[in-house]
């Protein structure tokens, strides 16, 4: 413990282009970007699978490719990409790719498990009224989706925000830095400090991607609408505002 | 008008869901489709929107062929209530309702406008509006249904099964209503159901179809209850068919005697067996026995209430069970306020039933024979 309090107490810890400021700013910025990428790529490909029921096996291969052995992937992709590529980007856009490709299995999953699970009897509703499919999509099946999907974000970002650590291996800044330099000096205050943090910005991101969730997905879907106000007594009403806590749970 | 022309469907795996259907369902009137399990009525249903397509025929609505028409357009313009309600579990009540007005463009106020109008119109609370649909009974998301395909006001409407999902009670108030519903807005409606006394309680025609997806026969109901054209509708329409079948005709003036009564609190001034207690603006309330009250005023819990009151005018299904039903043998008959006009005796009625005739049978086509007539209908 007392190793913990020194490295923290230090103030010259805190500064500079290896302090922890830094450092922080590093790493949630690779986590955007790595986010942003995946993102881009899952998120349509997720919804297009879901909504057309084709390229299932997308999915699968995709969920297969966890088994790949990051540490593995990081440092061939550095090799391989890293003296092709100038300045600070040998280190960045290898580790980026390979963050990315690890983040791409829970968001594709998730969203394309959210449009799967749409309630069959909503969709077909959405055909009958006469929605296009991109309305069916954008106006049904997406918020219905949502929970899942936003699960399958907050799973990415956990394990992007835990994994970017390992990147400092190959030369990657980031809050890694703390971790994989202490283990390397046998200074362990410094290595601690650096858990510690990764462990408390995750626990961060994931409250604020609670906040999202609850912002975005709406009443009817999650456990707040559903009281006991079924029935057609007069005490309904106040009901809605209950419990503000309930069904936070991801299902990924 | 909706016309199934030689309509066919089959699926890909070789069933077939309909076979050869010919069929008209008027403008204006509503067209059952009865049957057991599996014989087509959905399949049917789905082929007017397009949400199936015909594997052969045609399906023409008011003489367009609706495969030529935008699948889109086609359904905005025809309300479609799906079994079990179909709502969209993360839309409002609200926002349910305004689903097609919205598609079509309205803009958000004249939608929020005509939603909660049709929220009203379908007989549920103001407060229901901001609800999901989870929080409603099944019989409230059942009427959240007809509202939503209510709302762009389509002359058209097809309904699958609106009423299953709830308990008898509520299902005979859903149908009443449905039935005034429809005597104000007179859509051309399409109306599926397995339950051959809801078919009959809410058709103006009533075709059964047999497993396999052919049609057994299409009639008005009481054409359909008089003339079955086949074992297979006999059997289906049911075993007391002559009994209901009174159901449709209307009792004509029936020989009324005048009752003498009493109101709550009134002694009885008669050693009759059985005396008819009325509130104040002359109401049925039930039947006393004089004989064993004594000297006292009539109490509330001196009523027998068993009885059945018929409205005059109304059908002779009604006057009987009103007779038969009524601990004094006398069948109390009341005005369309609810005021009584005097008693009638069950074998009154019955003599009045074997002076009604009985809907003609059409010998040459047995199966179309009592359909509704459609005017202008060419071919
Ligand atoms: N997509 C499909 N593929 C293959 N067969 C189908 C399909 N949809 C329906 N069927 C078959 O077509 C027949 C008619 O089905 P349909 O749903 O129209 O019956 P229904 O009269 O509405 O029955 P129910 O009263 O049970 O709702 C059934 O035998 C059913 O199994
Ligand atoms: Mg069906």
């Amino acid at each position: 413990m007392n190793i913990l309090f020194e490295w923290f107490g230090d103030p010259a810890n805190w500064s500079g282009a290896d302090g922890i400021g830094q450092r922080l700013w590093e790493h949630l910025w690779y986590t955007a970007v790595t986010m942003l990428v995946a993102s881009a790529v899952a998120l349509p490909l997720g919804l297009w699978v879901g909504h057309t029921g084709r390229g299932r096996w997308l999915v699968t291969l995709a969920n297969s490719a966890r088994a790949v052995p990051t540490l593995g992937l990081l440092l061939a992709a550095s090799l391989w990409l890293g003296p092709k590529l100038p300045g600070d980007f040998a280190y960045t856009v290898p580790s980026i790719a390979v963050l990315a490709i690890l983040a791409v299995p829970p968001l594709l999953a998730g969203a394309y498990g959210g449009i799967d699970s749409v309630d069959g009897a909503a969709r077909d509703a959405a055909y009958g009224v006469g929605m296009r499919g991109r309305q069916v999509l954008w106006q049904v099946e997406v918020p219905n989706a949502l929970p899942l999907m936003l699960s399958g974000v907050r799973s990415a970002v956990l394990q992007v925000v835990a994994t970017a650590t390992i990147a400092a291996i190959p030369g990657l800044g980031g809050l890694g830095r703390f971790i994989i330099d202490g283990i390397a000096l046998a200074d362990y205050g410094q290595a601690g400090g650096g858990a510690l943090l990764v462990a408390v910005l995750a626990v961060l991101l994931e409250g604020i991607l609670a906040l999202l969730q609850r912002r975005l997905v709406s009443p009817g879907l999650t456990g707040r609408a559903v009281g006991g106000s079924r029935n057609d007594d007069d005490s309904a009403g106040p009901e809605e505002s209950a419990d503000p806590t309930v069904d936070l749970r991801t299902s990924v | 008008m909706i016309r199934f022309d030689a309509v066919t469907k089959e699926f890909p795996d070789g069933t077939v869901a309909v076979d050869d259907l010919s069929l008209t369902a008027p403008t204006g009137k509503i067209t059952v489709l009865v049957g057991p399990s599996g014989c087509g009525k959905t399949t049917s249903l789905r082929m007017v929107n397009r949400m199936i397509e015909p594997t052969r025929g045609s399906i023409a609505l008011d003489g367009q062929d609706t495969g030529r028409m935008d699948q889109a357009e086609l359904r905005r313009g025809i309300g479609y209530v799906i079994q079990h309600a179909g709502l969209f579990p993360h839309r409002t009540v609200l926002d349910n309702i305004g689903t097609v007005p919205r598609l079509l463009g309205w803009d958000k106020k004249k939608v929020r406008d005509r939603s909660r109008e049709l929220l009203e119109r379908v007989g549920l609370d103001a407060r229901l509006g901001d609800r999901y649909p989870t929080q409603l009974s099944g019989g409230q998301q059942q009427r959240v249904g007809v509202a939503r395909a209510l709302a762009a006001d389509p002359p058209v409407m097809l309904m699958d099964e609106p009423f299953s999902a709830v308990d008898p009670i509520v299902r005979d108030q859903l149908q009443d209503e449905f039935l005034r519903l429809q005597d104000e807005l007179g859509k051309t409606i399409i109306f599926v159901t397995h339950d051959i006394d809801e078919a009959i309680k809410l058709g103006d025609q009533v075709a059964v179809l047999r497993v396999g997806g052919t049609l057994a026969q299409v009639a008005e109901p009481a054409y359909l209850l008089a003339h079955p054209a086949d074992d297979f509708v006999a059997d289906f329409v049911g075993r007391d068919r002559g009994y209901r079948s009174l159901q449709f005709q209307e009792a004509p003036r029936l020989p009324l005697r005048s009752e003498p009564t009493v109101t709550l609190g009134e002694t009885p001034a008669t050693d009759a067996a059985w005396l008819l207690v009325v509130d104040d603006r002359r109401h049925p309330l039930g039947w006393v026995e004089p004989g064993r009250i004594g000297g006292r005023g009539v109490q509330d819990a001196d009523l027998h209430r068993g009885g059945t009151v018929a409205r005059s005018g109304g059908s002779l299904r009604g006057a009987l069970d009103a007779a038969l039903s009524s601990p004094a043998r006398r069948g109390v008959i009341v005005d369309d306020s609810g005021e009584l006009v005097g008693t009638v005796l069950a074998h009154e009625v019955l003599d009045a039933i074997e002076d009604t005739d009985r809907p003609e049978r059409d010998e040459g086509d047995p199966v179309h024979g009592g359909a509704v007539a459609v005017a202008g209908d060419e071919a």
